[in-house]
Order: C-alpha cells, then structure tokens, then sequence
C-alpha cells in the first residue's frame, strides 16, 4: 500500500470520531487500515456522496502491492495475493497459499468421485481450528474438448470448492467454460502461443487466468498486454521445476517477480504467483519419492511467495506437513498464538493422576501436552487465559495470577474434591513464587513443577504421588 | 442525470448519417456500454463491425459538444482486442542494504592446524538470504548427524536405524558418517544429567575421545542441558578434544556460559551461543561472549532455537530470518552462522504417533513416512531463513535435506526437464 502511517490515512477520513467503526477516534481507525485489521467500508460517514472522492483514493492508496484475485464462487472462494510485504514479521501474510489438487479427465468416474471427496473432505485440528486443502485443478490429458467439459461437470457437481481449469487448449477451457461459467474458475494458461484465444475467453467469461511462462520478459509481455486489454485478475506461473540448476531459476524467478511488485512498485507484475510442485512427477516415479519430493517443493514455495498451488499427492505424509506449513507461515505474528482456556485430560486421567497448571500459550500448551502425551502421564492438564503468553513473561506480566488459575477450574466445572483423591495441584517451575498465593485462594495443596516440562517425567518419579505431610 | 444509452437502440435511433445534432444536452455521467461485444471503437470500425460505425458517430457528436469521451474510455477501460504482445522487459534489483558478510566459521582442525581431522567444515561468508541471487553463498550447508553417550527413547521410525549401534558412541558414530553421508557428528552426553546417570565429566571426556578416534570428521559436544552440570562436562570434554575445533553445545544465558567460552579459548574450540526464540536474548548472549569473554569472532556460532513444524516454527522461522537480515544489513553482534536443532522435529505427534488420537482428522497414515518428511520440513523452512547447520537424526531426512538445500545452493547439474506438457502427463 502506499501509505505507511495512520496520520496520512487520517488526512483522509471524515475526522468526526463519531465512532460508528468500532473504534474512538478515526486515528485509531486510520491505524487499523494500515494493519489491515478494519476496512474502508466500515466507516459509514466515507460511504456518503460528499466523501465518495476520497474514499476512491483511499481505495487505491491502500490497495496491497500485490493484486488481490478471487477464485471460486461462495462460501467457498478464495482470494490469493493480497501481500504488502517480502517478510511476515514486516507485517503478516495474507491469504494463505491456495492448494488445487488434481484430478484429469481420463479417471474413471469412480475413482474421480472418490479422489474429489477424498480431496474436500481432508482435515486436520489444529490449535483450535481445523486445517483443510482449497481447491480441485482438473487436468486435460485426454485432449478431448467434450471429454474435458464433462469431466468438469462431474467435479462441479460433486464438490463445492473452486476449480481451476488446465489446458493449453482453448477450445477445451471454453468448452469447460461453458461448463461452469457460474462458478468463477481460474484458468490455466496463456502462453506465448495461445494468449490471443485465452484472453478472449477470460474477457468472455470474465474469470481469472493464469499467464504462464518461465522467461520472465515474456511472462511481463503477457501480464502487459492482458492488463492493456482490461484483463486485471491475472496470476504468475513462472514455471515451477522439479529440480537441478532448472529449479534454482524457478527459485530465482519466484523471488524475483515478488521483489519487484513489492519493493520496486512494478505493478505491471505485482500478480499472486503459482506453483507447480506437481512437477516432482515428471521425475520421479516411485510414489513415495515423488509424494516426497512435491512436498519438499511445495514448502520451498510456501516459504518464498508461492499464493496458489498444484499439487499431486493425497498422502497424509505430503498432505499433513504441507498445510502445517502454510498454517506456520501465514499466522498472523502480531497475534499471540492461544489455545482455549479450560481443563483438558490428557490421556485416561484417574482420581490419583496429576493435575498441572500450564498456560493457554499455544506452544507453551502444546509442548507441555506433548511432553506429557508422549511420556504416557495421565493427567489434567489447565490451561490458564494469559492472553496467549507463556508462563515466566505472564507471572512477571500479571497475566498468571492465583486468582486466574482458580478461576479457570471454576469455569470448567473442575471440583478437585471430586475429581480427585490428593487435593493437589502441580504449578510450572516458572511460576513457583505464585505457591503461596494459590494456597491461600484455593485451598489446595500446591506443588512446584519443573521448570521445563520435558522433566515432567523425572519429576513424577520424584514426587507423585504427593507425600503426606 | 445518468444515461445508459444502448449501441443497438442509438444505431435504429439516429439511422444513417448524422451531420450534427442540435438542441442536445449531455449531462452528468454518460455511460457508453458497449455490451457483451465489448470492443474498442476504433479497432471494430476497422474490422467493419457493424455497431462500430454508431460508436464512432456517439463518440464524434460529443466531441463537438466537448464531451471528455476519450477520457471517459480510458476510465471505464473497454476492453480493447490486441493481435501483438506487448514487448517488455524485465528486471528485478538486488538488496542494497545487505553489506555486511555473514562471519565465517572452520569446525574441526587437521593435522596442519593442530588437530587429527581429515576435513573440516566451513560455515557461513553469505552475503544475502540462502540461494538468493544478491551474493554468494560461499559455502552449502552442513548436516551434523546425533549420536547418544547412552541408549534413548527415539521414535520408532528413528530408533530402527540404530538398534546394533545404540551401545557404542565409537560405532554410533561411524555409521552415521560411513552409511549416512553425515558431514559431522554430534556427541550428546546425556548420561551426564545428575537426573539420569550423572556419569561423571572424566568419564564423559572418554566417550569424546572415542568418538574423535572412530570418526575423522569434525564433532560437536552436547552436553545434557542441565544448566548446573553442563559447564564441568563441556570443559573437561574442551580439554580431551584440545586443538580439533569442536563446536561445544551450548552456552546459554541461564548458565555459566563464561566457563564455556573459557574452555573453548583455551582449548581452541568454536562456541555454540544457544538462546530461546529471543533475537534480543541473541544479541545479549553473543555480545557477552566477545565483550565479556573475549571469544572471537570466528569461534561463535548461534543456535536460536529449533520449534517442530507445527509446534512453533513460526517463531522459530521468523527469528532466524529477522536474525539473518539484521546481520546481513549491517548488526555484527548478529552476522554469526546459526545451527539448527532439527532433530526436535520429532517432538512433534505427527512425527511419531501411529495415529492421530483425533477422530475429526481425516487419516494420519503410515507413521513411518510422516517422521522423516516432518524432520525435513522443519530443516528445509529454516535453512531458507537462513540456517547453516543442520543437527538430524533420520538417514532418509538427511538425504533429503541435503539434495534440496544442495539444489538451491547451485551445486546440483541434472539432465533439464521439460514442463511445458504438464497439463497432460500421465502420472
């Protein structure tokens, strides 16, 4: 964007503080829009005639560098692009990399139906929510228009997720077109060679499409003359190989295009760019290798700028680390990370198990819950709401108090007498001052943990079961 | 007023020829909509398409009525048809403020510079983030591969690796360099930890020996990370191993990190200056290394810490690049090669744990492919922000890593692959 500060925003906004977005004053609103967390449209007064010219200018001076496309059609379309930044912790990425598994037009119509919904139906709890792959790339192997159209519709009609549509031939993408011309499809792809055809089709049917070529002259020559045509929701495919020298240039490429759109303004090529770690398939034969090796190129693009991508592989081993990643690299970092506060068991907990007290810091959570998963402790395990803060910074921060730990076995209902025949409770080493306190408001015997939850384990040998006193 | 005149009804509305038109206002915004057909007026009129003639008359009578129709156009941006690609060129920059050189570190010694190494590996000289095309990047990145003073839980998928070697550090050692292609060898001394055997710093300092005597590659010492025993082990060990530039694993802030640097000063040594996700906690750690203790340069090497995909790698990501580029734009108490603990990849469940114990999560499938690819993915997203050296465990993620980081690093020639046909390969 090209406003950096909110008191330039502010120049542009009604100055009113009516406070109808939500916040004070419109320096605070004008803070929100440049970390992206509000949008213009929230301010009432700016959608009236008199403010209509400086909304439009806001609108293009907080436009992101990088061009925002919409794929898809509902609740399930996905936007790509959208980046203001080269690093996450500059900002925050937006719009998770979009992955389009494949399917092509010679699967029997079984196998297709079982591959769709094997596709649509993937997922994976994570902190609170569940990870999930975005689209369906259909294939043109057959190079049958008719063929491919009627592949097409039998995936529209099976799943609800966004399509792109992959064919150098343009009479097969119009006959798909014609297919799904409702549903908002990506095209893939104008070349050198076929871009007049294509261009007409995206005019036509006023869908996104992908420019492809690994010359980045060309591939600028292309997103020039489709953006001279009035052709704007394009995406950047500047080839995507498998591997050797061939693939530090895709690499180069990658870094390349994204540099210019966002450090150098170039915005005849600040596009969302797409990559095809499905290539790992033109090399590699043996399915684990390739599953592999696609997963290695898919994390090279997830890390350095990849917005959308085709891949091949359904197996958990490719599937699971792929969306770990992009949820890893796309996690807004200005956030804390938090789990639900609440009283969870880990494992079959009994009335002698242990109770611990950790915080609803998501990696401080997790390690502990893991610590003690994989040690095969029983236990209750409680998350304590310190606004996502780890243990020794919310003891110092006051985010980790006796109040708040009592509190949240209260709200989860968690009565000590029944639950349990020790009466104890077992605090993170980091916040052994916090014993007395506790003590003193929840009546409970109170033990002092280790200081790193790895030495759960060593510790209960010592210590558990509590000894009378 | 708005006005939304069809081509169509002004083509049967004016009929033929119209010389001018009098008595005709135009006011406010007038829309030329120019329909499914869409064309740019004068490219249509060349074509002789048929609405062509009546746009091109629209567009002359508001001329004269001094209308702003061309501005009008290009706002409304009607599509125009194009016969020719537009030609270009283009070209991306490089970093200017990347100026300063990452420090270049040597692990392990050989007999010409007083140690018994047959190579040594050299870390860091980049002048720009990993593979990129800025600068060189001097040297490709290492892999150190684990090997325990005593049997340990390991994941399954790990452990099947080593069972014939779990007894012997010596022979642990050698398989990992002569079946694994290992650059280095990590020496953890766990049983050191007063909470599990508290072997005794002489008795460590002997493994350290045998294992400098079993492998010809550089090593690094680990201790058990019990912060009270730690500096007693790594300086005996520092002193058995004297002159072989051994990476002594770790000094940190939460223990005596001056009796590390000490040692290693002493004994010729490279320290590993090990802080918790913190890039200020770095910058402390290492100043006082050099300031306080007098380490040079060339004998510091970081470990910002090492979170499992999935389990905080997002900071341990975003530390290590902010890290990267602050060294790279100039901060030389951060321009240090860094070490990764990669290995902590299996701390992750889906490394190691048959099945998700969730039964919303679609199937985790086999455990065995999951572990290593999950050792590579946290070993792969670090070195692109900017880690040097890889401490690894599994044999198949070793490989992996080092084809990829070796790729990027421009050290792989293969026969090109042609992807033009992607669309339709039969897989």
């Amino acid at each position: 964007m090209k406003l950096n500060s909110p008191l330039q925003v502010y120049k542009y906004l009604p100055q009113i503080n009516c406070a109808e977005c939500g916040e004070a004053t419109c320096m605070a609103f004008a803070s929100h829009l440049i970390d992206r967390s509000k949008k213009l449209d929230d301010c009432p007064p700016l959608l009236k005639d008199e403010f209509k010219k400086k909304y439009m200018e806001l609108q293009t001076l907080l436009a992101p560098e990088i061009h925002e496309v919409t794929i898809g059609k509902g609740e399930h379309a996905r936007k790509i692009g959208g980046d203001d930044v080269l690093y996450r912790h500059q900002l925050t990425f937006f719009n998770p990399t979009a992955f389009a598994y494949d399917v092509w037009d010679t699967m029997a119509e079984t196998e297709l139906v079982e591959r769709i919904n094997k596709i649509s139906n993937f997922r994976k709890f994570y902190v609170g929510k569940f990870l999930k792959v975005d689209m369906v790339a259909v294939r043109c192997v057959s190079g049958d228009a008719l063929k491919f159209a009627n592949t097409v519709k039998k995936v529209a009609e099976t799943t609800k997720l966004p399509l792109v549509l992959c064919s150098f031939d343009p009479a097969a993408l119009k006959a798909a077109l014609e297919v799904v011309k409702d549903k908002n499809p990506l095209i893939y792809a104008a070349t050198e060679k076929n871009w007049g055809e294509v261009a007409e089709l995206a005019l036509n049917y006023k869908v996104p499409v992908v420019l492809f070529s690994p010359d980045l002259d060309k591939l600028k020559s292309l997103a020039l003359t489709f953006r001279e045509m009035g052709i704007k929701d394009l995406v950047l495919d500047p080839g995507s190989y498998p591997q050797g020298v061939q693939l530090k240039g895709s690499f180069e490429r990658f870094i390349k295009l994204r540099r210019a759109g966002i450090k150098e303004g170039q915005k005849d090529i600040a596009f969302p760019i797409m990559a095809v770690p499905l290539n790992a398939w033109l090399v590699y034969k043996d399915a684990v290798t390739a599953s592999y090796w696609e997963t290695v190129l898919a994390s090279v693009f997830t890390v350095r700028y990849g917005d959308i991508m085709i891949l091949h592989s359904l197996e958990p081993y490719a599937v699971l680390p792929e969306v770990h990643l992009r949820d890893t690299i796309y996690t807004d970092p200005r956030t804390p990370v938090k789990v639900a506060p609440g009283v969870n068991e880990v494992g079959s907990p009994a009335k002698d198990s242990p109770v611990i007290v950790t915080t609803n810091f998501a990696l401080t959570y997790y390690t502990v819950e893991s610590d003690l998963s994989s040690n095969k402790i029983n236990c209750y395990l409680a998350a304590v709401d310190t606004d996502g803060i780890g243990v020794e910074a919310a003891v110092a921060g006051g985010q980790l108090t006796a109040a708040k730990i009592k509190d949240t076995f209260q709200k989860a209902g968690f009565e000590f007498k029944d639950k349990t025949s020790h009466n104890a409770l077992i605090l993170p080493g980091l916040a052994a001052r916090l014993q007395g306190d506790v003590e003193d408001v929840t009546g409970l015997r109170v033990m002092i943990g280790p200081p790193d939850s790895g030495r759960i384990p060593g510790w209960m040998e010592k210590n558990w079961p509590p000894k009378p006193k | 007023m708005t006005k939304k005149i069809k081509l169509s009804e002004l083509g049967s509305l004016l009929g033929g020829e119209i010389q001018a038109l009098e008595g005709v206002k135009i006011e406010g915004d007038v829309e030329i909509d120019l329909g499914q057909a869409g064309l740019n007026p004068q490219m249509a009129y060349a074509l002789g398409h048929e609405t062509a003639q009546v746009a091109i008359h629209l567009m002359n009578i508001s001329r004269i009525l001094g209308y702003p129709v061309d501005q009008m156009l290009g706002a409304t941006a009607a599509p125009k048809r194009l016969t020719k690609l537009i030609e270009s060129r283009f070209s991306a920059g490089k970093i200017e403020d990347w100026k300063t050189p990452i420090q270049e570190v040597v692990l392990g010694a050989t007999s010409s510079d007083g140690g018994t190494r047959k190579s040594t590996v050299t870390l860091g000289g980049e002048t720009a983030l990993p593979y990129y095309f800025d600068g060189p990047m001097p040297h490709r990145n290492h892999i150190t591969m684990d090997v325990f003073d005593m049997p340990i839980n390991m994941a399954k998928a790990v452990k099947s690796n080593y069972e014939d070697v779990i007894n012997s550090p010596a022979e642990w050692a050698k398989k990992v360099v002569r079946d694994f292609g290992a650059d280095m060898v990590t020496i953890h001394l766990i049983s050191t930890d007063p909470n599990i055997k508290d072997t005794s710093p002489a008795q460590a300092a002997k493994t350290v020996e045998e294992v400098l005597q079993a492998v010809d590659v550089p090593i690094v010492i680990g201790g058990s990370g019990n912060p009270e025993k730690d500096p007693a082990v790594l300086e005996k060990a520092a002193e058995v191993a004297e002159g072989e530039r051994c990476l002594l694993a770790s000094a940190s802030l939460n223990l005596d990190y001056a009796r590390i640097a000490e040692a290693a000063k002493k004994y010729n040594h490279v320290v590993l200056s090990w802080t918790q996700l913190e890039i200020n906690a770095q910058k402390e750690l290492n100043r006082k290394l050099m300031k306080q203790c007098g380490v040079a340069r060339e004998n510091i090497l970081m470990d910002p810490t090492t979170a499992a995909l999935g389990y905080g790698l997002d900071y341990a990501y975003t530390n290590m690049e902010r890290i990267r580029l602050a060294g790279l734009s100039g901060d030389t108490e951060l321009n240090f090669p860094m070490s990764s603990g990669t290995t902590n990849a299996w701390g992750a469940r889906e490394s190691w744990m048959v099945s998700s114990p969730l039964k919303e999560d679609s199937d985790w499938g086999p455990r065995e492919y999951r572990g290593p690819i999950w050792e590579i993915v946290t070993g792969l997203t670090l070195s692109l922000a900017g880690n040097d050296l890889f401490m690894m465990m599994h044999p198949t993620a070793v490989q992996v890593l080092k084809e990829i980081t070796q790729t990027l690093y421009g050290g792989k020639e293969t026969e090109p692959v042609n992807i033009d046909n992607w669309i339709s390969a039969v897989i």
